[in-house]
């Protein structure tokens, strides 16, 4: 039996908020792809833009336990936004990105008033009617959104009106990857903040936060804001990295997609959403010359895998690991 | 009306043809401790939740001093220091007792919603939420994940997080329910130690509990009042003893 | 244009549809809590097997009925005991995830073993057809369809309300605690309810074909309509499910014919606002 020696109260929530080596290797390593595999950094952008979006959706979903099977109406939204910016001819990109998170946030706020007063099924199905709403609004409204076809005419002017984008991907991973960071360390900031912690009280117990004074509804609302922008930033990304935006961008196997990410990544850890967008979507560029609808086997079967034996994805397992063999974080 | 501290008028309510309050009037004055007891099904609970916030009633006032908090939602209640713990422990599983008492503390003193200074900051909540797991006995268990707590422990945190909303009227809900002998000491103490301030109603089964600490009993039936007095009083009342017939209790009235 | 009562029709008639596929996931949802997104993959098994009899077998439609029943029942008393059980304290998410899983892995099977196309059914010739009446043309599929479904209902409203097995069922959605400690196995009845369950929706599928198509797809796309019944209707309430599988039915058939430029959103539209008004649902609890 090893004796504790118990941190003060103080310290044991800067030991949560220490870098730790893990963290910074990760970081460091994010640089290596223009380096390693140059060839890899049109994926590598998509991933981190991926990645950005897993991470909006672990807000809410990880670390509020908030279910959205829609997430992806407020990258849609972002994704037109800066599409039609572009389209309309105002390319700069991080106003673009601005304004979209903004457009996005703005969606994110309304809908908040619903989202926030229900749970279980009602708030499944509430998520999922909206997603599917926006879908087939921005469907018919063709004449907006370029419909089937999706958006034409979309060209990104050069970011500080000096990185042109250029065909290997450098300015787009670099773009992607220096937003991607900085939202994280925003993120991060949150989920170590007082809000953070009544956060996951409200994942925890969301039955026992009224009865401890606090406004779990405003609560709620003001985190799902914070992530509809984030998605509407990567949506924006993604609008002016690939020059194109298409109904997918707002549809349902897109927030289907990202809730797989991040279970298979790993709920509630930040880094969850990173890890298993990158396997996810390395993956499914390895397996590309396969039939789609198999790729949803395999998906189905993995699902299946992760709730019943890892329940806490990657990471958790990584963790569960790190414990077994006596490694302290 | 403020030389009372929590009082309930007329209060009714129902589910259906289930009536679990009826005309319901309770009057506790300030500082007191309060014991209401009744068999399983006699509208205990419901009574708290239904001054909590947790239920709305059909008919009937909720007094908190001079206010009249009927139509106020939960967390209004608790911000004007009526507060209540669960007879079945509602915790934060996953969160130390440390950040769960923090959490209680930084909702009270309304700095929650800031998500752009990290906790690190806020100094005097941390070392606040510290305090009441110290005086609760809870300081060496204090970063453990609740749901690795002692069941008598966890018992304690209930009362720690009612506590860190600075509550002017705590209603306990049978705080010893489910609680070894072994581990009750300490869950005894706490509550002896309640500050005067705080005006205490506590529901219970456990008549050591309520002839050590209530001064007054209240006994309820049915969702009725069926009678007050003193323990002594209630002790001795045949129709209580009624109530209680055939039932083996620790501690029972017989 | 067709008349209002050739829509209302086509409107109870697919509501029925609609009724039959939802109302197991709607009980078993009320009695145990258990998010069971694979019951429409139960639907779509019932097709393919009353597809594969018909065509690859060649047997009669109605004979493939119960088979499509019994197959139905029989897969979701295997996947019950294999994999639900454990969940049935689990998250809501958990329970989502795994079985969006065995949609999936439902889905890319059956695109494996039958392809994506549409399957094409022979039916017998007297329920092709129309019978004229007041100058209305009903289609004879759809009477036959509205007919079953009313008969179920029947025998459903019967057993629920009159025999020992239905009060039963009642009391342990009502609060499965208390019926436990009454003696009443819940367990068991809720195997014996799922696997009831998944043979109608099993049912509802091989009467779907004709309807509205089967393909692969049929587990995902139905699942959100089913999804939209139960939740409207309210967790563990046939009349619930017989009602908002009407008001679906009649909403959606009436868009898609009077204002076709939104009719496809406006089940969702209607959906939303009355999970709003009424989150547990029309007939719900609490």
């Amino acid at each position: 039996m090893t004796s504790e020696t118990i941190a003060g109260p103080v310290q044991q929530f800067q030991a949560q908020i220490r870098w730790r080596w893990s963290e910074v290797l990760f970081w460091l390593a994010t640089l290596l792809p223009p380096v390693l595999v140059p060839s890899y950094l049109v994926l590598a952008s998509q991933i981190a833009i991926t990645a950005l979006f897993a991470l909006s959706l672990d807000l809410i979903l990880g670390f509020s336990g908030i279910i959205s099977l829609g997430h992806a109406a407020y990258f849609g939204v972002g994704a037109y936004t800066a599409g039609l910016l572009s389209k309309w001819g105002w390319g700069e990109p991080v106003s673009g990105l601005l304004i979209a998170g903004f457009a996005a946030g703005l969606l994110g706020y309304v809908t908040s008033f619903v989202i926030a007063r229900f749970r279980h099924l009602a708030l499944i199905m509430i998520t999922l009617g909206l997603g599917l709403l926006l879908q087939e609004a921005a469907n018919s409204a063709s004449w907006l959104t370029g419909g089937f076809d999706g958006l034409q005419g979309i060209h990104t002017w050069p970011i500080f009106q000096k990185f042109d984008f250029d065909l290997y991907g450098y300015t787009a991973y670099s773009y992607s990857l220096a937003v991607l960071f900085l939202v994280f360390l925003v993120a991060r900031r949150l989920i170590h903040s007082p809000f953070g912690l009544a956060l996951r009280g409200i994942r925890e117990n969301g039955q026992r936060m009224p009865a401890i004074g606090a406004p779990m509804h405003a609560h709620i609302r003001t985190i799902y804001t914070i992530a509809a922008i984030i998605a509407g930033i990567a949506g924006a990304m993604l609008a002016q990295t690939t020059e194109t935006v298409s109904l997918e961008a707002l549809g349902f196997q897109r927030s289907a997609d990202v809730v797989v990410m991040l279970i298979l990544g790993g709920t509630g850890r930040l880094y969850g959403g990173l890890v298993g967008a990158a396997v996810y979507m390395v993956a499914r560029d390895q397996f590309s010359g396969l039939n789609p609808q198999y790729w949803y086997f395999w998906i189905g079967l993995l699902l299946i895998a992760v709730v019943m034996l890892l329940p806490n994805g990657i990471l958790g397992g990584l963790a569960l690991l790190a414990r077994c063999l006596g490694v302290r974080s | 009306m403020s030389d009372t501290a929590l009082a309930v008028r007329g209060l009714n309510k129902s589910f259906g043809s289930l009536v679990v309050a009826s005309d319901v009037e309770i009057n506790i004055p300030p500082g007191v401790r309060y014991a209401l007891i009744g068999p399983n099904g006699a509208g205990k609970t419901t009574l708290i939740n239904l001054m909590t916030g947790m239920l709305r009633p059909d008919a009937g006032c909720i007094f908190l001093g001079a206010d009249d908090i009927t139509v106020l939602p939960p967390e209004e209640r608790v911000r004007r220091g009526l507060v209540r713990t669960f007879q079945i422990n509602s915790l934060f599983p996953h969160l130390t007792a440390l950040e769960s008492v923090t959490l209680a503390v930084c909702e009270r003193r309304r700095v929650a919603a800031t998500w752009w200074r990290q906790i690190t900051a806020y100094r005097h909540e941390v070392d606040e939420a510290y305090d009441i797991l110290s005086v609760l006995t809870l300081a060496s268990v204090c970063h453990r994940l609740t749901r690795e707590l002692a069941y008598g422990q966890q018992r304690l945190l209930e009362i720690a997080l009612a506590l860190a909303t600075r509550p002017r009227v705590l209603l306990l809900d049978e705080p010893a329910a489910g609680v070894p002998r072994e581990e009750s000491q300490e869950l005894f103490a706490a509550i002896a130690g309640l500050s005067r301030d705080i005006t205490v109603l506590f529901i219970e089964h456990d008549m050591e509990l309520v002839f050590r600490f209530a001064s007054r009993v209240i006994v309820m039936v049915g969702g009725r009042v069926l009678l007050e007095g003193t323990p002594h009083e209630i002790a001795s009342d045949p129709r209580v003893r009624a109530v209680y017939l055939g039932k083996t209790r620790q501690g029972s009235v017989s | 244009m067709p008349s209002v009562f050739g829509v209302l029709f086509d409107g109870v008639a697919y509501g029925m549809l609609l009724f039959l596929l939802s109302v197991g996931l709607s009980v078993t949802l009320g009695m145990m809590n258990f998010v069971n997104l694979a019951h429409c993959s139960f639907a779509m098994l019932g097709g393919y097997v009353t597809v594969t009899l018909m065509n690859a077998f060649g047997w009669p439609f109605f004979a493939t009925l119960p088979v499509a029943f019994i197959a139905a029942a029989a897969a979701s008393v295997v996947l019950e005991r294999a994999f639900f059980r454990r969940f049935y304290n689990a998250s809501d998410l958990n329970q989502c995830l795994l079985t969006i899983g065995i949609v999936f892995v439902s889905i890319a099977s059956a695109a494996y073993i039958y392809g994506t196309d549409e399957q094409p059914v022979q039916l017998p010739s007297y329920l092709r057809g129309s019978i004229a009446f007041l100058g209305l043309d009903f289609a004879n599929y759809r009477l036959f369809l509205i007919a079953t479904a009313l008969l179920i209902t029947i025998l459903l409203i019967v057993t629920v309300e009159m025999t020992r097995f239905g009060a039963q069922v009642r009391a342990a959605v009502n609060n499965q605690r208390m019926a436990r400690g009454l003696g009443i196995n819940v367990d068991g009845l809720f195997a014996i309810t799922f696997a009831l369950g998944s043979g109608l929706a099993g049912l509802g599928g091989a009467l779907a074909i004709e309807m509205v198509g089967l393909d692969p797809s049929f587990a995902f796309t139905y699942l959100i309509y089913v999804l939209i019944v139960v939740s409207v209707g309210g967790l563990g309430s046939i009349t619930g499910s017989f009602a908002a599988a009407m008001l679906l039915g009649v909403s959606d058939m009436a868009g898609k014919y009077y204002v076709p430029a939104i009719g496809s959103v406006l089940i969702y539209l209607v959906m939303m606002v009355m999970i709003m008004w009424r989150p547990t649902g029309l007939f719900g609890r609490r």
